[in-house]
């Protein structure tokens, strides 16, 4: 260590103001910061003090998203060896090509196989994005002249949790460039945005790519053709096709998160845990979160109330809507982005409300896309402004007649 | 019924959403939403102005501009409808004015704000595509109240989101090249796939 802070400070100057990489100072200063603590100090201006900078915020949050990633890699696994047990023909990939290779079957049973198998799919998927992340944040970093920030660790983590098991990789790049150079860079980088990176990467490769990511097949790392007795549709979908169709799960398979879906959506138990090390830090909102909580109840109870006769969705409660698709992925890890929430703590919970509520809508009305989550979040992140001025607005009124009556 | 007055208003606020569905309206919507202190009063009007003209324009058309409208003055065959545009606009821009002279007379301060703006709202495109997609999906009168309201209030509703979200980019550090308009351009598109949401709601 001390002889790497040696080097360090030996080949400072030559990335300092006036030296001769003076353009490639951002990746001098992210290694530095990166490794030690540096020692400048704010001289002017408001001398603010807390432990938690920049950088241990956007490192929380990825800590806080392992055991996601963990469930992804495991789930992922299992649901193509479960398909491949039901009759269902392995892939032609190098995934599966490798994983024989190493001398394992088809056996759902085995967590070791399961977990290999599903690194296989999400490893190469979260090191694109990371990579296309990491060129976009340096590039950006050196033309701009800004440091180079952190957030693109956890868009970086986010994206691949959110995509399917077979997306092809390209998109996965494409998807992430998009998502940072737009929905970030194109403001000024991280914390000038206002909407959420991670968000508009998969919004994008939605509307762009629609046969990767929506239907039945991209679900499930098998190929499903030939079997009848098998869906790979999300429960979510099954649950819009047919009456009843999760009568047949177990709420708790899908609280686990043993389901079809995203790689990383389907753990509601995951994302709880990601929730405890997020409320426990204090790096996410609990008014957000609380205020999504709410707003999905609400809506559902006047769903189920209401009722319908040709539209089996309006039946599905609340508790089911939590573990279903990325609800609790968005709320937890999505809609907390302080970035692109409201600002204001009461703004948070109208702001939690408005995404909860929005999402059982589209899920349940909109028979256009069997999940609503990405667009409930990327939809309030675009009002979030709005009700930030409009919550300081009241406050500025309030104090105006409370101080003209004294 | 009420239903079905509910589910038009909803439609034209969310699911055609005349600025980021249609991309109506645009001149001013770019150009009045640097404030949401000006945008949204400037919502307010072109609301103001839809209620009114879309109906307005409904009982012209059917009284006087469709094919055999004139049949209550025993002109069958007289088919004024080559007037259509011309109408429609004449009415909207006579609705504008009695506006612009209330404007001027009871709140100066924001006549001054909208500037230009506010006798341009004749020419809001938002304005006259409302008229039109009343006259094409043959609106009663009732039901062209309800979607020059709803029309209005969506638009409303975006100018106010687009003005608080410009707000909040005064403080960002946008690429030299990019600032003012052409960011703008980027945030509209952005916002449009979010408004997607509700692309293919039957209602």
């Amino acid at each position: 260590m001390q002889f790497m802070k040696d080097m360090n400070d030996k080949i400072a100057p030559h990335f300092e103001k006036g030296g001769r990489f003076e353009k490639l100072y951002p990746i001098f200063e992210m290694h530095d910061t990166g490794m030690f603590t540096p020692p400048d100090v704010t001289k002017t201006g408001a001398h603010v003090r807390d432990g938690l900078d920049l950088k241990r915020m956007m490192i929380t949050v990825v800590l806080a998203l392992i055991p996601c990633a963990a469930m992804a890699m495991y789930n992922t696994g299992y649901q193509a060896l479960l398909a491949m047990a039901k009759g269902g023909a392995a892939l032609d990939s190098w995934q599966m090509g490798l994983f024989s290779a190493l001398g394992f079957g088809a056996d759902f049973g085995n967590p070791i196989a399961c977990l290999l198998l599903g690194a296989l799919y999400f490893l190469p998927v979260y090191i694109t994005g990371m990579l296309t992340g990491a060129v976009v944040e340096v590039g950006s970093a050196i033309m701009r002249g800004h440091e180079v920030n952190e957030g693109f660790l956890v868009t970086g983590m986010l994206l691949p949790l959110t995509l399917p098991a077979t997306i092809p990789l390209w998109m996965v790049s494409m998807g992430m460039a998009f998502g940072l150079i737009f929905g970030k860079e194109v403001f000024g980088g991280t914390g000038m945005n206002f909407l959420n990176p991670a968000l508009v990467a998969r919004a994008f490769l939605f509307f762009a790519y629609p046969a990767a990511m929506s239907g039945e097949a991209p679900w499930i790392a098998t190929n499903l053709q030939g079997i009848d007795s098998y869906s790979g549709a999300t429960l979510l979908a099954q649950a819009a096709e047919t009456n009843g169709a999760l009568a047949s799960y177990d709420w708790w398979d899908a609280f686990y998160g043993f389901v079809p879906g995203s790689m990383g959506e389907t753990s509601a138990l995951a994302c709880l845990l990601g929730c405890a090390v997020l409320l426990w830090t204090k790096v996410g909102s609990g008014r957000t979160m609380a205020g999504v909580v709410v707003g999905t109840i609400a809506i559902s109870l006047l769903l189920n109330i209401s009722g319908s006769e040709t539209n089996p969705m309006f039946a599905v409660p609340w508790y089911w809507h939590m573990v279903l698709g990325g609800w609790a992925l968005g709320t937890v890890f999505m809609a907390t982005d302080p970035v692109s929430s409201a600002f204001t703590n009461a703004g948070k919970f109208y702001y939690g409300i408005g995404i909860g509520a929005l999402c059982v809508l589209i899920r349940v009305i909109n028979p256009a896309y069997p999940e609503g989550m990405m667009l409930a979040i990327l939809f309030m992140n675009m009002f979030a402004p709005l009700i930030d001025h409009f919550v300081v607005q009241g406050n500025i009124n309030r104090r105006l007649t409370r101080n003209a009556a004294a | 019924m009420l239903e079905h007055y509910l589910s038009l208003a909803t439609k034209a606020i969310f699911v055609e959403n005349m600025a980021l569905a249609f991309f109506l309206g645009m001149c001013s919507f770019l150009a009045i939403s640097k404030e949401v202190k000006t945008s949204l009063p400037l919502g307010i009007a072109v609301t103001f102005v839809l209620a009114v003209t879309t109906p307005l324009n409904q009982v012209l058309n059917n009284v006087l501009l469709k094919e055999g409208a004139l049949a209550w003055a025993g002109l069958e065959n007289i088919d004024l409808s080559f007037l259509t545009f011309l109408t429609l606009i004449g009415t909207i821009a006579a609705t504008v004015q009695i506006v612009e002279m209330a404007l001027d007379r009871f709140s100066p301060a924001l006549y001054n704000a909208l500037g230009v703006f506010l006798p341009l709202i004749a020419v809001n495109c938002a304005i006259l595509g409302a008229s039109l997609f009343m006259v094409e999906r043959d609106y009663t009168i009732a039901e062209s109240t309800v979607f020059g309201l709803g029309s209005g209030i969506g638009w409303a509703l975006a100018i106010s989101a687009l003005a608080a979200i410009r707000e909040k980019l005064r403080y960002s550090n946008v690429p030299a090249p990019l600032r003012g308009l052409a960011v703008t351009f980027l945030v509209v598109g952005l916002m449009s796939i979010s408004f997607m949401a509700f692309s293919g709601i039957q209602l």
